[in-house]
């Protein structure tokens, strides 16, 4: 059956070749990929099409910051398990040693007919390629009270780096006794779990310096991702210190006051000492500025993770609309690799395999206690689709669950070098 | 014979109850232990070695004698993941170390006569509780990796792509920390590997999952494919 698949997606992807194939020829010149984000997918996409099409693609990174701080193990930090510096990652290796064109400006244009992208700072870069992973925006109004503009008062820490400092500081400094509240983001959201592995980092933090102090979480959703893993941990580790109000107390219905310090759930008003403020989510702005979007996530076919809008363009990771894969660093990698191999196949006539894509997400609920929940997908017709998959058990004995946060390290050391080289 | 094993006074009761077949299993089984003894004691006066002392191995989790500082990471990460001595894994393992512990420090190529393993166990069982559940015969199974399996020459190309979802995890730098090293084996090793997760013999879900998620072909590309990448060593 599998060989069956791959001798089907073989034939598609040789009519591609065919296809691109005079366009490189008639240019007689090298195919320009042009990836849009330095994360999790559009690092690893850059460092895969340059690695493995060995010199016969130009790769151009476009990324503003010069250090990426990972999402990823950013809750880590908060608890006091890593510190800052051990999530930051720089393009060095990408640039000397795989021969990417790494550009840190913002894209702020991409003419489709044209096929090139604007910078911030002027240039115009072309591309036969584009590839764009540029991670979520916010939704405008999504919680009354709150805009990009207010995040200093009351940070999201969802896109990592300042703001992850701001918020671990803001609780450091929180009164003996004080209120950390969270107002947690609707469906579909990036990282599912990293609300909840959040607060349970805040909590190992808040116990060692300000036990009693009070944990809030006012959600919108009936149920969350891992959510039995993650109350049972709440009450074995951290007991009577956490609180979620859910959409039938009024967890639907909230709006904040960043001047005031204060959250208003369902007309009750609520002073807090720090609130984290994570609202709905949508893909990276520069995806809905190229036009790939349709409402608030950029369609994508999952053979190729190829914009279903325009067939130049693929999108990647949080941003896509692509199916059954939670928006994850891990999915957003898995991501990136099938849609090089789709680029490469398309531009320079190399071979093409089946798609294949998983995701595992690790969580750490404790110093020693980590849980993992994970699937496999598949490419259909519609979308890709989840196979099979597994979670973590309640109940675990504290040698798998060590062993669980240690495998957790190791992923981490083996996808941002799977990223940044 | 006479098995020149101190302690089995001590399960003399037992023994004497054994029906004749049972006896001659365990007698057969002494003979067998020869192979393990320049590593491994067994018995009352027994001792650490290089190897662990195996009274009360079956039914025991790996790695869990307290007083034996040298099981090797892969043999810990297989207990924190609840391996357990049962029969089962006992035989597997006694078949081929590496099918169930690749890294295993345990430098023993396995006995592959499956009768002769039965019998190890039966000898083994005397120093263990519940040697009263080992069957005289060992249940057939099918082999972890049938010899057409193992045959399968693999794509390098294609485990060169299917490899983008082992590097996530497992570095090809060898390093070992957290997630283990898979550079560097034998393509055999790496084949019964993830046969072995793929029929459930191994318990980590990812490793299960991902597994089986592949076809022999894809396993033996992945084979292949991490072959090219280093220094094979035994
Ligand atoms: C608290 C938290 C914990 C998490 N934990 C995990 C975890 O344990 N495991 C896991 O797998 N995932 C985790 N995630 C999710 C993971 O971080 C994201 O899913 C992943 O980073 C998505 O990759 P991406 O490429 O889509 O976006 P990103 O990694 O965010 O990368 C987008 C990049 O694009 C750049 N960019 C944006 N706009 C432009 C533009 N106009 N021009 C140029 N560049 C631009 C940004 O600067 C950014 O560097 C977590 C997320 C959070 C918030």
């Amino acid at each position: 059956m599998k060989l069956d698949r791959r001798g089907f997606i073989g034939a598609g992807v040789a009519t591609a070749a065919t296809l691109s194939a005079p366009m490189v020829l008639a240019g007689g010149h090298k195919p320009n990929v042009v990836v849009i984000g330095g994360g999790a997918g559009g690092a690893t996409a850059a460092r895969y099409i340059a690695k493995d099409s060995e010199g016969a693609i130009n790769v151009t990174l476009i990324e503003p910051t010069r250090t990426y701080y990972t999402c990823f193990f950013s809750n880590l930090y908060i608890g006091g398990f890593r510190d800052f510096a051990s999530i930051g990652h720089t393009y060095g290796t990408l640039a000397a040693e795989y021969d990417i064109n790494v550009v840190h400006d913002w894209a702020i244009g991409v003419d489709r007919d044209a096929k090139t992208v604007t910078l911030a700072g002027g240039a115009m870069v072309p591309y036969d390629a584009l590839i764009i992973s540029p991670g979520i925006d916010f939704v405008e109004g999504a919680v009354p009270g709150w805009s990009v503009e207010t995040q200093n008062a009351m940070p999201h820490a969802y896109k990592a780096g300042s703001q992850t400092q701001l918020l671990k500081a803001q609780i450091e400094s929180m009164p003996q006794g004080g209120t950390f509240a969270m107002v947690a983001p609707p469906n579909p959201f990036r990282c599912p779990p990293g609300p909840y592995e959040r607060v349970s980092m805040v909590a190992s933090l808040l116990q060692g310096s300000n036990p009693t102090a009070k944990i809030l979480i006012v959600d919108p959703k009936e149920k969350f991702s891992k959510q039995s893993l993650f109350e049972e941990a709440w009450s074995k580790h951290y007991s009577g210190m956490i609180e979620r109000v859910g959409p039938d107390f009024g967890g639907a219905n909230v709006e904040v006051r960043p001047d005031a310090m204060e959250v208003v759930i369902d007309g009750e008003v609520e002073k807090v000492d720090v609130c984290n403020v994570i609202p709905a989510q949508k893909a990276g702005l520069i995806a809905e500025i190229a036009g790939v979007t349709e409402g608030n996530w950029a369609p994508v076919t999952a053979q190729e993770m190829r914009s279903k809008i325009d067939e130049n363009i693929y999108v990647l990771g949080d941003a896509s609309q692509q199916g059954d894969m939670p928006k994850s660093g891990f999915s957003a990698n898995s991501q990136a690799k099938v849609c090089a191999m789709a680029v490469r196949a398309a531009l320079t006539g190399s071979a093409a395999f089946p798609a294949r894509f998983s995701n595992t997400c690790w969580s750490l609920l404790a110093a020693d206690d980590g849980v993992k929940v994970g699937a496999q997908y598949e490419a259909t017709p519609e979308k890709i689709a989840r196979t099979s998959g597994f979670i973590s058990n309640t109940g675990e004995d504290d040698a798998l669950r060590a062993q669980t946060y240690q495998e957790s390290v190791g992923w981490y050391e083996g996808i941002t070098t799977d990223m940044f080289g | 014979m006479h098995i020149g094993i101190k302690g089995l006074a001590a399960v003399s009761i037992a023994f004497w109850a054994l029906p004749a077949t049972a006896e001659q299993n365990i007698e057969a089984g002494a003979e067998a232990f020869r192979k393990c003894s320049a590593c491994h004691m067994v018995g009352e006066d027994a001792a650490n070695r290089s190897g662990p002392v195996l009274n009360g191995i079956l039914g025991r989790p790996l790695a869990a004698r307290q007083d034996y500082p040298y099981y090797s990471d892969a043999m810990q990460r297989a207990a924190a993941g609840g391996l357990v001595w049962d029969i089962e894994h006992l035989e597997l393992f006694i078949e081929n170390p590496k099918s169930l512990i690749s890294g295993t420090t345990m430098m023993f190529g396995g006995i592959s006569d499956p009768e002769e393993r039965g019998h190890l166990i039966a000898f083994l069982g005397q120093f263990s509780d519940g040697m009263a559940d080992i069957p005289e015969v060992l249940p057939a199974r099918d082999p972890v990796v049938s010899p057409e399996i193992l045959a399968i020459e693999g794509d390098p190309a294609y485990g060169e792509y299917l490899s983008g979802e082992c590097v996530i995890c497992h570095q090809l730098d060898g390093s070992n920390d957290g997630i283990p090293a898979i550079v560097g084996w034998l393509p055999e090793d790496f084949v019964i590997a993830l046969h072995a997760y793929k029929s459930g013999y191994r318990t980590n879900e990812v490793m299960v999952m991902t597994a089986q998620g592949l076809s022999d072909e894809e396993i033996a590309a992945l084979a292949a494919y991490f072959e090219t990448l280093g220094e094979t060593f035994e």
